[in-house]
């Protein structure tokens, strides 16, 4: 499987999908690669090549607290907001561009609430990390 | 040239105002205000920068030595832009005044696969949607997954040239991202040559790729000729930088400045002064500075940035394809393509051939494989690092105290550059289009159309789930809300 995490280290509470790539990498559970990037862009569809499962982590601004557990499957982006796809539009560009159903994906969406440029974590967002943590490294992968 | 505040003192009594809030596939918050009077016409036209702050305040009081890396997480978009000029400005400072072959040779190799990536995901991502579905198509064609369903030899290979300069970025810096490959003084590594020869094996493919990504803006144009010749088109004044020689050069040269009509206002200007040259002004209605040429005045002396302004002025191109390329663009349509707006689109592909050439050099060249990396001299107390960045010229500029520590900062991004020339063609795209229309999506793409042309990052390096939905808003002119359209 593959796990691609969504944000910024030094921009709040975007660090949340960084922090919680750092974790993973560090258990090294095997057959779990970890890909962890400012965005999702459209050569993130390269990286599921061969997966048996995505997951992908994000902070999310519009997550219950402590966090949400979404499948996401491939559709085009209505929003296409920016520079960066959705998780959903990766998948799409994945089956477009490889010509193969993408592989079964979720979304962990942990709850954010501020992304000053150079802020910590805040207090709320920590404690969703840390549920999430536990949801994550609490799962067998196999 | 009109003056440059003739959009701001149309404000007042009788104007009510529509508000495109954030602007959609560019990065970070962005709003267009569009200032109308009773009768629906145009007066106005502003576009509103959430830039980012607080970065003199993130990096102060910092060993120098930290800030190449520190400056990646200002922008997701071009963090190797920013690991480039901080390390150019550090170089000065630890004295570096010229770099090992090796050093230099790698930074190259580095920035032109930026530019590379960052050229195509905007072409194949953001902005062919636009041009080969038309301004006003459905919304939801309008991205790269659409693209991928109408185009799907296209889309692929847009990807695969974004994973390729990835690839090159990886290969130089370390890393994907938060790379550490320059440091001040030069670089910290060399290339591994199994890595070089996988990339040499397909860089013959990737120069295919982007020669026919300019022979395909080429066709859009002879398709759409009158549109894209007068579409958001205005004159302007330019600035970008050039080799001794006069050649095209994104990673080092002198300052060149252009007006309207072609003429020099000044050439080959050591950048380490750029202040000389260029001041910037602050605007009550935005976050965004405003830079102007110094010798022509905030009013007059605002200008453009970016790949129509250096394939433009430009004296020639250094490689092969991408030259031939410039000269049929600088060509056609007696100049029109060169002079219009949409014409960012072609230059923007002939830098990507551009890019792809020089790389293939540098891969070619043994030194990239080993030798010196780094060299220093007398250490300054101060420090300037330019570049051409994907977007346009990337100015950094820093004080270094005696112990090591970041004092002071100054960034003028390419984005911050364009700022007046963007309020330009937001105007003209809403003088021609918007004038006494209803609003629909597909007019407000127009406005958009205009605004991806100059490929504008806002700098924003977050991308939270839920944070970037589009509303459209109408205010009468007391402020209260007549309408909203949102896409979420």
């Amino acid at each position: 499987m593959v796990v691609l995490a969504v944000g910024n280290p030094s921009r709040g509470d975007d660090a949340i999908g960084p922090e919680l790539a750092a974790r993973l990498a560090a258990a090294d559970l095997p057959g779990v690669e970890v890909i962890v990037d400012f965005q999702l862009q459209v050569e993130h569809a390269l990286d599921l090549q061969g997966r048996r499962l995505v997951v992908f982590i994000d902070a999310a601004v519009d997550a219950v607290a402590p966090y949400e557990l979404r499948s996401v499957a491939a559709a085009r982006d209505p929003s296409h907001t920016s520079h960066a796809l959705s998780p959903a539009a990766v998948l799409e560009t994945f089956e477009r561009v490889c010509g193969a159903p993408a592989p079964p994906a979720v979304l962990l969406a942990v709850r954010a609430e501020s992304f000053e440029l150079g802020a910590p974590l805040t207090a709320a967002a920590r404690a969703n990390l840390e549920a999430a943590w536990l949801w994550l490294s609490g799962r067998d992968w196999h | 040239m009109t003056n440059a505040n003739e959009l701001e003192t149309a404000s007042g009594a009788g104007l009510r105002r529509v508000v495109i809030e954030p602007l959609t596939r560019v990065e970070g918050h962005g709003k267009v205000t569009l200032m109308l009077d009773e009768e629906g016409h145009v007066r106005q036209a502003r576009l509103h920068i959430v830039e980012f702050r607080g970065f003199e305040k993130f990096v102060q009081g910092r060993p120098y030595w930290e800030v190449p890396v520190m400056v990646q997480r200002l922008c997701g978009i071009c963090p190797v832009s920013h690991h480039l000029a901080a390390c150019k400005a550090l170089d000065q400072v630890v004295g570096a005044n010229r770099l090992t072959p090796t050093a230099e040779k790698i930074r190259r190799l580095m920035h032109y696969g930026q530019i590379l990536q960052s050229h195509a995901l905007h072409f194949f991502h953001l902005s062919s949607p636009d041009l080969l579905f038309g301004f006003d198509s459905e919304v939801g064609r309008r991205n790269i997954v659409g693209i991928a369903a109408a185009y799907p030899e296209l889309a692929r290979q847009g990807v695969l040239l974004r994973r390729f300069g990835q690839e090159i970025i990886r290969v130089t810096a370390g890393k994907r991202i938060h790379g550490t490959g320059a440091v001040p003084g030069g670089v910290n590594r060399s290339v591994a040559r199994e890595e070089r020869d996988v990339l040499r094996a397909e860089v013959g493919t990737i120069i295919e790729w982007s020669s026919a990504a300019v022979r395909l803006v080429r066709q859009l144009f002879e398709q759409n000729l009158e549109e894209y010749r007068e579409f958001a088109t205005f004159p302007s004044h330019t600035l970008s930088m050039v080799r001794a020689d006069g050649a095209l050069d994104l990673y080092h040269g002198g300052l060149r400045a252009r007006d309207a009509e072609g003429g020099t206002l000044f050439d080959h200007v050591d950048y380490s002064s750029y202040w000389e040259q260029l001041l910037e002004e602050v605007k009550p209605w935005s976050y965004m500075k405003f830079p102007f040429l110094r010798e022509l005045g905030p009013e007059d002396g605002w200008y453009r940035v970016g790949p129509l302004t250096r394939v433009t002025s430009c004296d020639f191109i250094p490689t092969p394809l991408a030259e031939q390329a410039r000269r049929e663009f600088m060509a056609y349509d007696g100049g029109g393509a060169a002079r219009a707006t949409l014409g960012f689109h072609w230059a923007r592909m002939i830098e990507m051939l551009h890019a792809a050439e020089v790389i293939a050099e540098l891969l070619d060249d043994d030194d990239i494989l080993g030798g010196e990396l780094r060299t220093d001299g007398v250490r300054q107390g101060r420090g300037v690092g330019v570049l051409e960045a994907p977007r346009g010229t990337l100015i950094h500029h820093y004080r270094v105290d005696e112990h090591d520590q970041v004092v002071r900062a100054n960034l003028i991004v390419s984005t911050t550059h364009n700022n007046e020339a963007m309020n330009r063609a937001i105007r003209e795209v809403a003088l021609r289009y918007l004038d006494g229309r209803d609003l629909t999506e597909g007019l407000l793409n127009h406005i958009e159309v205009a605004i991806r042309a100059f490929d504008p990052c806002l700098s924003c390096a977050t991308h939270a789930l839920g944070q970037m939905p589009l509303a459209l808003e109408l205010l009468e002119p007391d402020g209260t809300l007549a309408g909203t359209l949102r896409r979420d």
